[in-house]
């Protein structure tokens, strides 16, 4: 029923063959270039492998053990973070690190070091995997961790899916006395007042992000969340969603998402969250909104949409963040959501791990104008690259390929690591 | 409460082994690989099973079947789920390969299925995965069907009998599931998950039905190929 495709949709791609890896003994097949695949939700194409083969993890989900005294679990690398949060918040455990869905496995999140809100406390997500055993295509099965095999460890931690498959992981979980949290809404008005926000909340909420209306460029609107896990037991009004996600027909929407509905929208959504008082939610509906809908990515019509993730170091401070977000809105094309965060400084031990201590912006666009549009994110990378920033892989579909190589120097290292016969359509596009 | 669970390593067998360990079952697993087994063992025991045996056979092999149910003992379920979808094709004139099909697809069901109907506790089920295929001969699956049928007709007959132990037999016919079986089969909208079939089977069991088709509508696609003149039914 899976196509193979990214999030973004905007990538064609057909894999050769797909091969199902559904047990821990799996050994990839040596006769073509391979890619595990989870649930595809990176966003550009660091997730296909376009004419070669896919391995497809969606049954490498079996839990191996759980401490509930120590929150140690160890599960296979397809497990998703749903399958971990069904498992673990009953028993008073949480997630160390979430990214904006829970629909992503453990495979894709130490490849792609995921981050969450809690970025400046808890850092990456490679920061809580204690151990994984990883099986190369010569058939060797590898347990990696900080002392042991350590530089494969540091290379598949935001190694992209291309230092082996990672049949299974040992995480950190983190305690939590119940599911529910205190979250406040604070409107702000431009990007100096989200930065002076986000340092004083940084020091008294666990997680921070804010959306940002990207309309107004560097003095636009925008709404500053800050949360914390309640000690509370859950009051009975609190919902989660117990099943699937809704399959909504939202491509029929896909008409709708022009500049001037989306800044219509942008208004009421200023408006409906301006206030800051402090609110019991439960935490399905503060970390995953967009879970709630299965395919919320059709939205952006037949021809998807391309997310564009950057970092400007905190040494550069803010003007260039401004600059970009001036870009943007100068160029009037709507990007629908627009998140904005600070990353702390807790180094990852991943390699090629994205983050760093500065700011972060993600916006999104419908892969339509591509003609403005493209020239325009090139524009940005420029402007990146000036302030010694990098932009994040997991979102990418057009970095130029040198200016892939120069956000992250250490790409050869990954390359001298990385199993011979693994490679994807991101790898290369940026590496050829 | 105790279930077994026969070809346990099957990707719908686990999902329904998955309910019964969240609600704190003991669990017997049969199947055929061992790391395999314990792979999914382990996974219930995390997911809260309170005690998971394992039991690795090769179900083609009857000479385990009386050892396999003593070694279950008492049980308060049975799933007997094991089987596999030989290329219809490839065996249509090989009469050893239809034989060893039908012996897998049916006869094991068949003597395991009497087997159990001795250990079961009163009140307890026994359950069968059947399929849609066993509704009527097709020359795409017939030897596949054909045992299945041969299932269905058993199960009918074992369910009177068993009727006066207060056992139920429940039937399940499922359609197009993707599971590793369909690997090689295009999938289109009529395909379900593993997951809802699951959840289907675990239902089905607590209720008692009789005979359950899953997805639910296979019961009025099975009624309508069931209905067709001989003479159109060439697929």
């Amino acid at each position: 029923m899976s196509a193979y495709e990214s999030w973004g949709r905007s990538i064609p791609s057909r894999p050769a063959r797909v091969v199902e890896t559904s047990w821990t003994s799996a050994v990839p097949p040596q006769d073509d270039l391979v890619l595990p695949y989870g649930l595809g939700r990176s966003y550009g194409d660091v997730c296909l492998n376009n004419g070669h083969t896919l391995l497809d993890t969606a049954r490498l989900t079996r839990f191996r053990r759980f401490d509930a005294g120590t929150g140690v679990l160890e599960c296979e690398g397809g497990t998703t973070l749903d399958d971990i949060l069904r498992l673990a918040v009953p028993r008073g455990w949480f997630l160390p690190v979430t990214p904006g869905t829970k629909f992503v496995t453990i495979g894709g999140c130490i490849a792609n070091d995921v981050h969450g809100k809690n970025h400046h406390r808890a850092g990456t997500f490679g920061r809580h995997v204690r151990s994984f055993e990883l099986v190369r295509s010569d058939g060797t099965r590898l347990r990696c961790a900080s002392d042991e095999n350590a530089a494969l460890y540091r290379a598949t931690i935001g190694g992209l899916g291309l230092t082996g498959l990672i049949v299974s992981a040992e995480i950190q979980l983190r305690r939590i006395e119940s599911p529910s949290m205190t979250v406040e809404r604070v409107p702000f008005r431009s990007l100096a007042e989200f930065d002076a926000l986000s340092r004083t909340s940084d020091a008294t909420h666990e997680y921070t992000v804010a959306w940002f209306d990207s309309f107004g460029g560097r003095d636009s609107r925008g709404i500053f969340f800050r949360g914390n896990h309640d000690p509370a037991p859950p009051a009975p009004k609190m919902r989660r969603p117990t099943g699937e996600p809704l399959p909504l027909p939202v491509a029929q929407f896909a008409p709708l998402l022009h500049p001037l509905t989306v800044r219509a929208f942008n208004t009421a959504y200023f408006h409906a969250n301006a206030r800051p008082k402090p609110q019991r939610v439960d935490y399905d509906p503060f970390f995953y909104p967009l879970d709630a809908i299965a395919n919320w990515n059709g939205i952006y019509g037949p021809h998807g949409f391309l997310q564009y993730q950057f970092v400007i170091p905190e040494e550069a401070g803010l003007e260039p963040v401004g600059e970009i977000l001036d870009r943007v809105a100068k160029t009037r094309l709507a990007s629908f959501l627009t998140v904005i965060k600070k990353f702390g400084a807790l180094p990852s031990p991943g390699l090629l791990s994205f983050p760093k201590a500065g700011t972060t912006v993600c916006l999104d666009f419908a892969a339509r104008n591509t003609d403005v549009l493209l020239p325009m994110l090139d524009a940005c990378d420029a402007v990146v690259e000036d302030a010694r920033g990098s932009v994040y892989p997991a979102k990418d579909a057009r970095m130029a390929p040198e200016r892939f190589r120069r956000f992250f120097p250490q790409w050869e290292e990954l390359r001298a690591q990385a199993d011979p016969r693994f490679s994807s359509s991101f790898w290369r596009r940026v590496t050829s | 409460m105790k279930v077994a669970v026969i070809g346990a390593t099957s990707a719908i067998a686990q999902e329904v082994a998955k309910l019964y360990a969240e609600a704190g079952a003991s669990l017997f697993l049969v199947g055929r690989d061992e790391t395999r087994l314990l792979a999914v063992a382990g996974d219930l025991r995390v997911r809260g099973a309170k005690e998971v045996e394992t039991f690795a056979a090769d179900l083609a092999d009857r000479s385990r079947d009386a050892a396999l149910v003593t070694a279950a003992g008492a049980v308060d379920v049975v799933l007997i789920a094991h089987g596999s979808l030989p290329d219809q094709r490839a065996i249509d004139t090989d009469a050893a390969a239809q034989a060893a099909a039908f012996e897998l697809n049916a006869t094991s069901f068949i003597a395991l299925a009497t087997g159990f109907a001795n250990v079961i506790r009163p009140g307890g089920v026994l359950a069968v995965i059947g399929s849609v295929a066993g509704d009527r001969g097709r020359r795409s699956n017939y030897v596949y069907g054909a045992a299945k049928a041969a299932v269905h007709a058993y199960c009918e007959g074992l369910r009177a009998r068993l009727a006066e132990s207060d056992i139920a037999v429940v039937l399940i016919k499922p359609g197009w599931v993707d599971t590793p079986m369909t690997a090689g089969m295009k999938k289109n909208p009529l395909f379900a998950g593993a997951k809802s079939v699951g959840r289907g089977i675990h239902d089905a069991i607590r209720k008692r039905r009789a005979t359950v088709y899953l997805p639910f509508y296979w019961r009025w696609i099975s009624l309508l190929v069931r209905m067709l003149p001989a003479r159109l039914v060439k697929f």
